[in-house]
Formats: C-alpha cells, structure tokens, sequence
C-alpha cells in the first residue's frame, strides 16, 4: 500500500471502502490509482485514473484539488488544482493534462501506474451549454486547452457543432485536436509562424460570426484572448464562459485565497475561482 | 460507550473537534458531513465591508502556509441575514467570530451579533494580517481586559477570546481575558511570519508578513496552552497545526478542553471526520470513559528513563 500521510481516512477507489461521506454529499476525498501516466511532449504529462464514483459525475470545467507527492526531500504542504481533461465514463477513469511548471507539478510527474493519487473533487462550476446553440467556438492557448478539452464531449453529446481555435508556441504544445477534430473543426494558431498574433485571431472569430457558426464563446489560458473574446463577444452580443486560474489553498469556498476581481453592473467584486468559478461568465471577468 | 461531549463553559458540545474560524463554512458540506462537528465555526465579522488583503494570499511554507486573506467580510448585515440562517441548516452549535479596530465598535458588534441563532461569541482580537504591521489587542494585557470587559457587560452569551501567539506573555493576556469575564479561551490564532519569492526578492504573499499555520505551530502551541492552563481556571481550546488523532491527544493531555483545526480542512477535508471516530476508538482502547478525561491528564515528570540515563555513568 503506498504511503498515506496524514489522518485522512479517503474513499479508496477499488478496495469496496464504504465511502465516508453520505450519498447526498457531491465531492469526496479519495484515493485513485493511477492507470498510466506519461510524457506528451517535453513539458505535458497526460494522468489517467481509475476514479470513484463521485469523481465520475465531475462536469466539464469542473476541477479536483490533488495532493501531489513531494518532488524533493521536503513536503508539499497545499494541493494543486487541476481540472479535468477527459471523462471516460465507460471505463470508470479521469484523465488530467498538466504542465510542469513547479514543485507541485514535478511532483504529481513522479506517480507511476499502480501509485494512488489523492484527489479532491468534483469542484467547482463547470461549463454550461445550451441546447438551442448550432456551432460554438473554443479558443485556448496552452494548457488552457486542458481545460476546455472536455467542452468536445459536451458538444458531442449535445450534438453541437465546435470551432476549436487552438494557440500555442508550436506545433508540439498545441493539445486537444483529436479530441476536438471528432466534433468540429481545429485551428492551430502558432507563434512560429506567427498566426497566433492577436489581429490574425481576431479575423478568424470575425469570420466565423459573418458565418453564423458563433452561437457561444468559450475561453481559458490567456489574458490577450480573453480580451478579445470579450470584446467581440460584446460586440456582437454573443455569450461566453471563461475558465480563471488562481492559486488555491482548501479549493472548497471557506478560505478566501482564490478570489479574482469580477465586473457585475459597473460594479467590482471579488469572487472565490473555487466555488463561484472557475467558469465564468466572459462579460463579467476583468482580466486572467 | 465513550462518552465524547465536552462542555465549555456553559456550552455542552457533543465531541471536542471543531474546525477554526476561517478555515470553514457551510460550502464544506460538499465534502464532509458538518453534522458531525462539535461545533460550526463562522468566518470572523467585522461590521462593514472588507475586502481583504491583495492576492496571492497564501504560499506554502515547510510544515505548513503562511496567509494573508486580510479578514475580508461582507459585514455583519449580510452574516446576519445570510450566513447565520445557512448554518442553522445544520445541528451543531454556532459560534460567531467578530472583529474591530476599537473597543466601542467591538461592544456593538457584540451587541449585534449576540441574536438567539449565536450560542457562543468568539472574540478575534489576534489576527496577524488585519494590521499590515501584525499588532492587535491580544498582544497588549491592558487592551485585552478593557476590551473583553467591554464584551462581557454588553452580551450574555458565552465569549470564548482568542489569544496571538505573538504577544510576549501570552500567559499574562489569558489571565487578563479570564479576569474580564471570558467563558474561555482559545490558543491560539496564527504566527506572524514573513516568506520571500527567491525569483523575485519580493514578499511571497500580497500584504507581505502572513500568519504562519499548519503542523510546524504545535509545539509552539501546545506549550501556550499547557502553560495557560496552569495559569486560569476557565476552559481552552487548543487550536494550531492539528492534522491527526495524537495531536489532538496531545493538546487534551496540556490543558485543552476542545480543538479547533483549520490546515487540515486543506490538506485532508475527510480527516477532520476521521479524527472524531479516531478519538473514539482510542478512548474506548485506553480505557477512557469520557473524552473529558483527558483533560490535563498529562503527568509533569519527565520519563523516568532520562533519569536513569542521567544517572549512568559516563565512559
Ligand atoms: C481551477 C484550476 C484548474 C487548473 N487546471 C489546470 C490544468 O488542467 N492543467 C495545468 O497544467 N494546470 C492547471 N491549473 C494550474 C495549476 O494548478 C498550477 O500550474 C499548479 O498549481 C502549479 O503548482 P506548482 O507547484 O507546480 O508550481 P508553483 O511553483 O507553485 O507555481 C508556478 C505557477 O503556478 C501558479 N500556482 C501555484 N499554485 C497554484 C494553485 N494552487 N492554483 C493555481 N495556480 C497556482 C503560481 O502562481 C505560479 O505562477 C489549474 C488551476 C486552477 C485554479
Ligand atoms: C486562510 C486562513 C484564514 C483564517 N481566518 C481566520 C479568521 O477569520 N478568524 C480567526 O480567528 N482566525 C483565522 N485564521 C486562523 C485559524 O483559525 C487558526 O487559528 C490557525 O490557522 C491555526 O490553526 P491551524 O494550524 O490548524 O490552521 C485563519 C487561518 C487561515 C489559514
Ligand atoms: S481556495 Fe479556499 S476559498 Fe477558494
């Protein structure tokens, strides 16, 4: 059994423990084996789990606040959020795509097939989609695209149309095609060549309006697209969703650490990413 | 059949283990069951909008975090209205935590909030982060009696103070909480602290000092309550770096009557039910019929092997 710091008493996904939280509780805390775990490029680990019952309704959006094994001698002392990527129901699993960017994340790039993740979650708000909506349009920039993946299951079942402009540095980061390329339609906008540049984005969504095929916006992983998600969005009174990112301390609503500034009626606020958000309405975000 | 309540004053709850003031809230409910608890403990209230200290508000730090949330409140109108009626939603008794820059706004917030939903009144005079330069009332002895006195002949309600572990003598500011009148005490709120982002040589967190939580505090703490205990009659409650069932044992064994955990909500959200069934368990295995048993039932000598080991000869 692998180590279990802590007095944490979680649901341990495959050993039939009874769960400890009475059914009318939506998130748990539990122990997930890990399925497969491997590199998809130099930076993007690609996790899938074997998930419990509870994490298998997470929704699109939704995120689970993981406790990664320390990378070095030291401990990892808070959890790092990450949301879902990819919901395979039939197999009972989740699957994440991160980025390593600090201890938390090389630390979560040790676990090997077999270890057990511990995960809390569902969390969160995820995507809304509406039903009457033809053909939608997601744009990402690096592994904000993570995030947005799970909008092509939503899609799919709803029988939606998608535009999935994705951006990265190059072609080796751009994530989630396949996934999108089942639904609808993927544009890869690199900085390599420079087609990620703001103005040449800003002609594909101007077209895609002129054609119709822009009921909804859907956003995450740059300020810059936000931006002009938001404006154009506004525009042209199309309605959007953003997926925010904040650093986090207990991911459940009570601590206060993940607020972000929100724009509701000409009036401020600050908002809780881990309970009000992390989707938010495109209009109401001021800046990620 | 151990029996687990404990009471605090005039309180009775029905087990030891409550979660700390800002560490919690109903939306814990997704993941735990609250009914469980032995008591639900609001998030401080100050009478007016707050809007808290800039982000990022915590970083970790070895054996814990260091925060800075800046007590941000949408003041006590709304906590009246909305927040109290959510918690009644759940069993447990309800303890609201109030804040203020001065005494005369402390006595009208404790006027205020002493409605018949509140059963007890915990006085936040210690949060580390409010004041940009961490000073507060609970480092000053005169200051916490004038203000806890001030309290005390404003409301019934029992008022459980909260002590910092940043004042010199924390033992004389107990002794000036209980002789104010203070149902009890809780030791203690957070240790101020400062971290620096090697990256950027600036402060790691918004309002650069922090309040310093989690395992790395207990000894710290547990020593202030064992020391307290000796010092006033009235109940404590241990509150600092609890994250499994010795811990809690341990803060019992030094004088604490009850517990408070907040970093472990973050780190393991079911542990703070595991910790209940734990006691327990252990309880009932040690031959403890009651929890309050356990109560400064630590032995002052030390283990005898020392001793003996100081009395070997050497070489
Ligand atoms: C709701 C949500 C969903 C996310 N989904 C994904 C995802 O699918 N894939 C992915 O690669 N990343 C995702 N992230 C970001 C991910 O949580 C951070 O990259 C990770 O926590 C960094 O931890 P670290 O210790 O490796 O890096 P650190 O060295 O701690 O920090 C590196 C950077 O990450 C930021 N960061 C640190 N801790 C957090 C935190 N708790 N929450 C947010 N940002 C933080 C820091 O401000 C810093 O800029 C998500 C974040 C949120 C809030
Ligand atoms: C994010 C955070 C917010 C807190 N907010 C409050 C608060 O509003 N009022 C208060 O009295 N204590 C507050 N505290 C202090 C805790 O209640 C507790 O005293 C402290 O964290 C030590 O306990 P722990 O080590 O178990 O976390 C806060 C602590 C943290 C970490
Ligand atoms: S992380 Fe605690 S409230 Fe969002």
């Amino acid at each position: 059994m692998a180590h279990r710091p802590f007095a944490s008493a979680p649901y341990v996904v495959g050993k039939g423990a009874p769960a400890l939280a009475p059914t009318h509780i939506p998130a748990e805390e539990s122990l997930c084996p890990v399925v497969s775990h491997d590199w998809i490029n130099s930076e993007y680990k690609h996790l899938v789990v074997d998930a419990s019952p509870k994490a298998l309704a997470v929704k699109p959006g939704q995120f689970f606040n993981l406790l990664c094994p320390s990378p070095d001698a030291a401990e990892l002392w808070l959890r790092r959020p990450q949301s879902v990527y990819r919901i395979d129901r039939e197999n009972r699993r989740i699957e994440f795509l991160y980025k390593c960017v600090g201890r938390g994340t090389f630390g979560l790039a040790t676990l090997e097939p077999g270890d057990e993740l511990n995960m809390v979650g569902p969390l969160g708000v995820g995507f809304a989609i509406d039903r009457r909506w033809k053909h939608i349009v997601v744009l990402g920039r690096g592994v904000g695209l993570a995030t947005l993946a799970p909008i092509s299951q939503l899609a799919g079942e709803c029988g939606i149309g998608v535009t999935a402009i994705l951006s990265a540095r190059s072609a080796e980061f751009v994530m989630a095609d396949d996934l999108f390329g089942k639904v609808g339609d993927v544009i890869a906008v690199l900085d390599s060549d420079a087609t990620s540049a703001v103005e040449h984005v800003e002609a594909i969504l101007k077209r895609l309006i002129a054609q119709r095929q822009a009921d909804a916006f859907y956003t995450c992983g740059s300020n810059r697209l936000l931006q002009l998600m938001k404006r154009l969005g506004k525009a042209h009174g199309i309605p959007g969703q953003v997926a925010m990112e904040q650093v986090m301390a207990c991911g459940l609503g009570p601590c206060y650490v993940c607020v972000r500034t929100f724009e509701v009626d000409g009036k401020k606020e600050l908002r809780r990413v881990c309970i009000d958000g992390p989707v938010f309405d495109l209009q109401e975000a001021v800046g990620w | 059949m151990v029996d687990m309540s404990v009471k605090i004053g005039s309180v009775t709850l029905q087990n030891p283990i409550m979660p700390a003031s800002g560490c919690f809230s109903t939306d814990l409910a997704q993941v735990i069951d609250l009914n469980r608890l032995g008591a639900l403990v609001a998030k401080t209230v100050s009478r007016e909008f707050r809007a808290g200290n800039p982000p990022p508000r915590v970083s970790e730090v070895e054996g814990g975090m260091i925060n800075s949330i800046g007590l941000p409140t949408k003041g006590i109108e709304y906590f009246l209205s909305h927040q109290v009626p959510d918690y009644k939603r759940f069993s447990p008794p309800l303890v609201g935590s109030i804040s203020a820059t001065t005494i005369e706004d402390f006595e009208a917030m404790a006027r205020d909030v002493s409605t018949s939903a509140i059963d007890v009144l915990e006085v936040n005079i210690s949060c580390p982060t409010r004041d940009p330069k961490g000073g507060n009332f609970a480092l000053h002895e005169e200051h916490t009696f004038n203000v806890m006195r001030r309290i005390r002949q404003t409301t019934d309600k029992p008022i459980w103070c909260k002590l910092s572990p940043n004042a010199g003598d924390v033992v004389a500011i107990a002794k000036s909480a209980e002789l104010a009148g203070a149902d009890a005490l809780v030791v203690s709120n957070t240790i101020l602290g400062l971290k620096i982002d090697i990256n950027t040589f600036r402060p790691a967190i918004g309002n650069k000092f922090g309040g310093l939580s989690g395992p790395g505090i207990k000894p710290i703490i547990v020593r202030m309550v064992y020391q307290c205990a000796k010092a006033v009659k009235i109940p404590i409650i241990g509150c600092g770096g609890i994250v499994k069932l010795e811990d809690v044992i341990e803060y019992m064994l030094a004088g604490a009557s009850a517990v408070m955990i907040g970093y472990l909500i973050f780190r393991n959200p079911s542990g703070i039910i595991a910790i209940i069934d734990g006691l327990q368990e252990w309880c009932a295995k040690r031959g403890f019929a009651r929890v309050a048993d356990l109560t400064g039932a630590m032995i002052d000598e030390a283990p005898r092997e020392t001793y003996a080991a100081a009395a070997a000869p050497i070489g």
